[in-house]
């Protein structure tokens, strides 16, 4: 079977997921200026541990090889070695997202002790200035301190997960040397307009030229440098990068978030993207197989405005969550096409029309009192 | 097969995850799941070629997707 025929079977939809995404909790002891959940806060409705473990008791049964814990920041969770433990015993490999707040040598050794666990440091400055900028004060010593606590328990090749803004895309050197240092892998992914990254995207979103730089820069590291596969907009600039090239929301890829609503991808938490529920009559396999929102995904989808468009076929249209969230249409360019055609566009679109994100669970902003 | 490979069949073939290294390799068709899956059985991979009835004309690309799943360690040389 070719790669093309592969693609379009995968377009259709498995009969599990091959990327599960899980948001364990909205709470977060930072409030990172482009978080995609909006997290702060715990949410009331939150799974409890055994629901949790039902989950990943389906899950199983799927045979869903590996999941993506995230959050918010997941070891808030008193039960997140509970959960991760059961998830590994039953084939489950984890990888989670964290900012390594909690990852001190206790935690560090533990970690160190399991089997089929990938962790994620997330970094978005080599240097504090611009990282704390982005992730708050002090976040960047602790994602060091982290590192350090990984590479001293033993750990092995952990990641570095880096958001390209603006400010940091002149650093992928030095983030690539840093990874290095570790003997960690790197990992870029590309800044999307949702949550509270709705408010940010627009200040730190890189220019047409930076991502000409990012192309460039990823093409030369190939498979050595990690992306999830999220800049094939990108790939009309020239030879296409490493990955499948599609978007592979409801159709391969899924996000479970904290009170275990079942949406298309990590990027769209909104009402229009939500497939159903994990405590639902069927559970997550009915709302994989058989919700509304995910077969219609899985049907083809219109190029729309990009379908005179010479590069359609490398570019695919982008980012469904971009276009969403900018309130571009979504049978159009991405917000970044890298022929300008969505930058364009989004001078037009009324600001009352930006859809925003349907569940907000920053903390309250604090303001000082003075006597 | 390596012991720390599984298998999940989907219409296209199967999906073969190697829990040690993580790769995620795509079986594009079902008579290479079957190759796989019994190539232990067998002394040598035109042996495992023959049982499962996979036409000569075809064994040139079964056997270039086999030398590329060694590489990736989904399958491994006795």
């Amino acid at each position: 079977m070719s790669v093309e025929n592969l693609v379009s079977q995968l377009k259709s939809g498995l009969d599990a997921p091959i990327c599960l995404t899980w948001e364990l909790t909205y709470a977060c002891n930072l409030a990172c200026v482009h978080c995609l959940s909006s997290s702060g806060q715990r949410d009331e409705r939150e799974l409890s541990t055994e629901q949790a473990k039902a989950v990943l008791d389906e899950l199983r049964d799927l045979q869903v090889f590996y999941i993506n814990i995230g959050g918010g920041e997941p070891m808030v969770r008193r039960d997140f070695f509970e959960i991760i433990e059961h998830s590994i015993a039953n084939g489950i490999g984890v990888k989670f997202s964290t900012n390594g707040a909690f990852i001190d040598k206790k935690n560090a050794a533990r970690l160190a002790a399991m089997d089929y666990l990938d962790i994620q440091i997330s970094l978005d400055g080599v240097d504090a200035e611009t990282n704390d900028a982005v992730r708050g004060e002090g976040s960047h010593a602790t994602a060091i301190r982290a590192m350090e606590n990984l590479c001293d328990a033993g750990f092995g090749p952990f990641k570095i997960s880096v958001v390209v803004t603006r400010h940091n895309v002149d650093q992928l050197d030095e983030f690539k040397a840093l990874a290095d240092s570790f003997g960690a892998q790197l990992r870029v992914t590309r800044l999307r307009p949702s949550g509270r990254g709705a408010d940010s995207w627009n200040d730190l979103h890189p220019t047409n030229a930076q991502q000409r730089h990012i192309y460039e820069w990823l093409l030369a590291h190939g498979e050595n440098v990690l992306t999830g596969d999220s800049f094939f907009h990108l790939n009309a600039l020239g030879d296409p990068l490493p990955g499948l090239n599609m978007c592979g929301a409801g159709r391969v890829v899924c996000l479970i978030d904290p009170i275990g609503d079942v949406y298309a991808c990590p990027f769209v938490i909104h009402d229009q993207f939500k497939a159903g529920n994990v405590l639902d009559d069927g559970g997550f396999t009915k709302v994989w197989r058989e919700s509304d929102l995910f077969t219609e995904l899985r049907e083809p989808q219109s190029a729309g405005a990009c379908a005179s468009c010479g590069s359609y076929d490398a570019c695919q249209g982008g980012c469904m969550a971009a276009k969403f969230f900018t309130g571009l249409p979504l049978d159009g360019p991405d917000p970044e096409c890298v022929g300008g055609e969505g930058e364009k566009l989004l001078s037009s679109v009324p600001v009352a029309l930006i859809p925003r994100p349907s569940m907000d669970h920053s903390k309250p902003a604090r303001t000082k009192v003075t006597a | 097969m390596h012991p720390q490979v599984a298998l999940r069949p989907e219409p296209f073939g199967a999906l073969a995850y190697h829990y040690g290294n993580r790769r995620l390799v795509f079986l594009r068709h079902p008579d290479m799941v079957k190759v796989v899956k019994s190539i232990g059985e067998h002394p040598t991979v035109r042996d495992a070629l023959n049982a499962t009835g996979v036409e000569q004309s075809r064994w040139p690309a079964f056997i270039s997707a086999l030398s590329s799943l060694t590489t990736s360690e989904i399958i491994r040389v006795r």
